[in-house]
């Protein structure tokens, strides 16, 4: 057989994946890169004025922008630390007990594999105030004597309560997942080693485990990072796709509403605002990063 | 003696308010995780005036109604949402099967001419954000006047790099020593893809059907915004709409209905497939 020949013969192993690649990866990524520096583009007569940084300064000073821009990094300081911590002590006490421990894990998983919009609706009509009911909740609410709130139509903090709780609800799963597997996986000797020290549990905890998953950590809140700054679906399935009227816009959401809608037909101001929010992530992770190798460096 | 037994002792009681604490932790968590969707069935199973009069809603139900789900599948095009997202989940997945698994072949068996450069650009896809492409996605498929079809719908949401990945290590750890034999024996590199390392790979293989299914199943911006016809709507665009215009606004039995109808199907793929789900997920799935 002749190298050339099983050369083409790769390359047509390769093909679908290289096509579709192409042209619904490679390509848009060019295209939405020269897309955010086209000024005035018309999508009609695909015709543009010039080369700028007209649309980054346009969405830069769109009131719903920095509206949308607060929202999310409020959404990521709330949910990324206090999902880890909250999976983190799930997880302990997950691989602390034997009877019933995997059916825990099927049930902890479970949100994984729901609809977005589906379970947000629940959850809408769990937190929602009615003139016919005051909700769920908010009738827990009164059981512990406080005051009833209108969580999705009411004050900014309650919207902001309800998201971040969905979104926690939301984000749990995967996280459990990997701690529970990376708790499991430190060597017991260390344990049995401490053990015959005399230290104490939580010492061992703090001391011994939480070094040793620190890798993992790092990594979910890296991944946390990326997926709370991305946030949409979520929030759509809770407010609807009013986003701004509801004052709940995300970057993510505030990019389709651009895109498409009634606010929609300016590919331009979505594709700068796309830059803005991946050179964001871009940022976070690449000081995640930084931070996490450091660390490291001083351990070992 | 006495002292060192009672020391014992309170380190017993000590531990076990210790498991005590964490059963209840535990079990507070799972009442969190599950109570949505046993509010779900059991509002979708009230009937409207029931729940309607409920100013304290209720925690069950005595007299239990299945005609939230009729109306359901009367009222809105339920059924029609749900034939799509089956027709979308099985078209995009079967397509980036036949994509994905000879190219896994390519890069983990063949030899070629700058495989690894090739390979380095397929992983750098990985971290690209979709948020970023479907801009010109949209634009492109808005171009081809492929708004409210199907090969608008499912084209573009075929590949998926990281099962790309998750396949070409796994055909890796296939022995060398079954490729050569196959090779002297003359079995051409197709047969011996379909024959050998497929059925080896099984495993490895539904674990991504599963995952990509679960992603169809729930895919929600890429439809929203190439559809605005109901005939080509997929359930989570179909509950969407369902919220906004079905049923008249406060008749959220027949909501819930609607929700449970939906979410049954994963919940069950899930019930019978956790473990490879779960094991999936661990070796790097994203909540996507």
């Amino acid at each position: 057989m002749k190298p050339t020949f099983s050369h083409l013969k790769s390359w047509l192993y390769l093909l679908p994946a290289v096509l579709f690649l192409g042209a619904f990866m490679v390509y848009p990524l060019i295209d939405v890169i020269i897309y955010s520096f086209e000024e005035g583009y018309n999508s009609a007569s695909q015709t543009y004025f010039g080369i700028g940084f007209y649309n980054y300064s346009y969405v830069l000073h769109d009131p719903y922008f920095l509206q949308a821009v607060k929202n999310t990094f409020i959404l990521v300081v709330i949910t990324v630390p206090l999902s880890t911590v909250i999976a983190l002590l799930i997880s302990a006490g997950l691989n602390s007990i034997q009877p019933l421990h995997e059916i825990f894990q099927v049930i902890y998983f479970l949100p994984y594999v729901t609809n977005t919009l589906a379970v947000g609706l629940v959850f809408m009509i769990l937190f929602k105030k009615t003139p016919y009911s005051e909700g769920l909740i908010n009738l827990i609410i009164r059981w512990f004597g406080g005051k009833t709130v209108d969580f999705m139509d009411g004050p900014y903090w309650a919207k902001m309560f309800v998201l971040c709780f969905y979104t926690v609800w939301s984000v749990m799963p995967f996280k459990i997942l990997i701690l529970t597997s990376a708790l499991a996986s430190v060597n017991p000797d260390y344990y049995s080693a401490a053990r015959v020290d005399g230290t104490s549990k939580l010492r061992t905890f703090m001391r011994i485990t939480l070094p040793l998953i620190s890798p993992m950590i790092f990594y979910l809140i890296i991944t946390g990072f990326i997926g709370a700054f991305k946030a949409y679906s979520d929030v759509v399935a809770l407010f609807g796709t009013d986003l701004n009227a509801a004052g709940m816009n995300t970057i993510v959401g505030y990019v389709y509403d651009m895109l498409y809608g009634d606010s929609g037909g300016y590919p331009s101001y979505a594709a700068a605002a796309a830059m803005i929010l991946f050179a964001i992530v871009l940022t976070v992770t690449c000081i995640n990063l930084l931070i996490s190798s450091r660390k490291f460096a001083v351990k070992n | 003696m006495n002292h060192c037994k009672y020391l014992e002792e309170t380190g017993k009681i000590r531990k076990s308010a210790a498991t005590a604490v964490i059963w209840l932790f535990l079990l507070f968590w799972a009442l969190i995780v599950l109570f949505p969707f046993y509010w779900m069935i059991l509002t979708s199973v009230k009937s409207y005036g029931a729940y309607n009069s409920e100013y304290i809603p209720q925690f069950f139900t005595l007299s239990p109604t299945l005609q939230n789900f009729s109306d359901a599948f009367t009222a809105v095009p339920l059924g029609k949402y749900l034939i799509n997202t089956f027709f979308f989940t099985l078209a995009t997945t079967g397509i980036m099967l036949a994509a994905i698994v000879p190219a896994a072949f390519a890069f983990a068996r063949l030899d070629f001419k700058g495989k690894n450069l090739v390979f380095l650009v397929f992983l750098s896809m990985m971290m690209i954000p979709n948020e970023l492409v479907i801009i010109t996605n949209f634009v492109t498929v808005t171009n081809l006047d492929l708004r409210n079809s199907f090969p608008g719908l499912i084209l573009p949401s075929v590949m998926s790099v990281f099962y790309l990945y998750l396949l070409k290590e796994n055909f890796e750890q296939i022995p060398d020593s079954l490729y050569y034999a196959a090779k002297v024996d003359g079995t051409s590199d197709l047969k011996y893809l379909i024959k050998v390392l497929i059925p080896l790979s099984k495993p490895t293989l539904v674990t991504i059907v599963i995952l990509k299914v679960i992603e169809c199943w729930n895919s929600y911006v890429w439809p929203r915004l190439i559809t605005d016809q109901q005939r080509y709507y997929l359930v989570s665009n179909g509950i969407q709409e369902i919220r906004e215009n079905g049923f008249g606004r406060e008749n959220i039995p027949a909501m819930m209905a609607a929700v449970t109808v939906i979410s049954l199907p994963l919940i069950l793929l899930f019930l019978l497939f956790h473990k490879q789900i779960m094991e999936g997920v661990s070796r790097g799935g994203i909540k996507g």
